[in-house]
């Protein structure tokens, strides 16, 4: 399991949008470098990043290579009530991780 | 250039300790101020599991000894600290070895291994904001004298001495960057050219294959030594355990 620090308000207001801030370790290995040994190393990269709050898509990302190792991923979402937020990312090793943060709107 | 003459951003007439964060980028500083965008919280969240986690075999954690984690706060202001009982100065790192070996029976970890590093930056961001303030005096002196002379030796083929660089020269420019003052406040730290979290014996390497030098042996006397006079140096610097460089 991957290290992750997930970052939300403590307390939301309805309707109004706030920031999440997930914080991902991975070496996101471009597959562009060579080792000691002469060899390709492989790539190894989070391709697909879904956030849902309860059950519903709020943001969704193909990613490419060329993003820095540890990607720092921040977007926006407003909750019409308390809820969980999911995070779920593939990586090209078909490893999904699943990271939940509570939402409490006031 | 002659005339009015500014104050000296550099050179030991400007002998006020600059921390690294000054000569940072802005999006540098702004990843450091937030604790939510700092790659290297990934780390200290590690090391706070670390910090519970029972050892095997002694089944005793870093908790079990010392407590709270909060009981940590101070420590690495004073570290490297000198110890009375070895006669020499020993860095927070050899430390958590210490620990780790002799206390919770644990196997020696490799140098740079990822979970000593991580108990350190936990243990070092408990500091964050206090002042820098490594006792030199008595018995230890000898030991800082040493490490100040090695920072003022010339080595390496490029024959160049720590301190023209981090005194003679600091803030001005080696190609795009500005030469900082080499202080050790923020270690370990999170750079972006590592990718990773990262010792000050990292940097230390990086530094001296940087002037075609032989690094030191991680567990160089040598080092600590160095290590010693640099944290005696930053003397009133805040510690911003864990920071982020370039």
């Amino acid at each position: 399991m991957a290290r992750v620090l997930v970052n939300v308000p403590k307390v939301v207001k309805v309707g109004e949008p706030f920031d999440v801030k997930v914080l991902i370790s991975h070496p996101m290995e471009s597959g562009q470098r060579r080792g000691a040994d002469g060899q390709a190393i492989p790539r190894m990269i989070i391709t697909r990043f879904v956030a849902t709050l309860d059950g519903e898509e709020v943001v969704s990302l193909d990613l490419h290579p060329a993003i820095a190792a540890n990607p720092f991923l921040a977007f926006s979402v407003a909750a019409a009530a308390s809820g969980t937020l999911a995070l779920t990312w593939v990586d090209d090793e078909g490893a999904t991780q699943t990271q939940l943060a509570a939402v409490t709107v006031a | 250039m002659v005339g009015a003459a500014a104050p000296p951003r550099s050179g030991p007439a400007a002998a006020l300790p600059r921390s690294g964060y000054e000569d940072a980028s802005p999006a540098v500083r702004a990843m450091q101020d937030d604790d939510a965008s700092n790659p290297a919280f990934l780390w200290v969240q590690q090391g706070g599991a670390a910090w519970a986690e029972a050892g095997v075999p002694s089944g005793r954690s870093c908790q079990s000894c010392h407590g709270p984690a909060a009981s940590m706060r101070g420590v690495s202001a004073r570290y490297p600290r000198f110890d009375p009982a070895r006669g020499r100065p020993v860095t927070l790192a050899q430390q958590i070895e210490v620990c780790r070996t002799e206390r919770q029976g644990m196997q020696a970890a490799a140098p740079e291994a990822d979970e000593p590093l991580a108990l350190e930056a936990f243990v070092g961001s408990q500091s964050r904001g206090m002042t820098m303030d490594v006792d030199t005096s008595g018995p230890a002196a000898p030991a800082a004298a040493h490490g100040e002379a090695l920072f003022h030796t010339r080595i390496g083929q490029l024959n160049l001495a720590r301190a023209q660089c981090h005194d003679g020269l600091a803030g001005q420019r080696l190609a795009g960057a500005t030469i900082p003052q080499g202080q050790p406040n923020g270690y370990p730290l999170y750079r972006l050219e590592w990718q990773s979290l990262g010792s000050l014996r990292r940097r230390i390497r990086n530094c001296l294959t940087g002037v075609r030098a032989e690094p030191y042996a991680p567990d160089s006397p040598d080092l600590v030594d160095l290590e010693f006079y640099l944290a005696s140096r930053a003397r009133g610097l805040p510690v911003e355990t864990p920071a982020v460089r370039p």
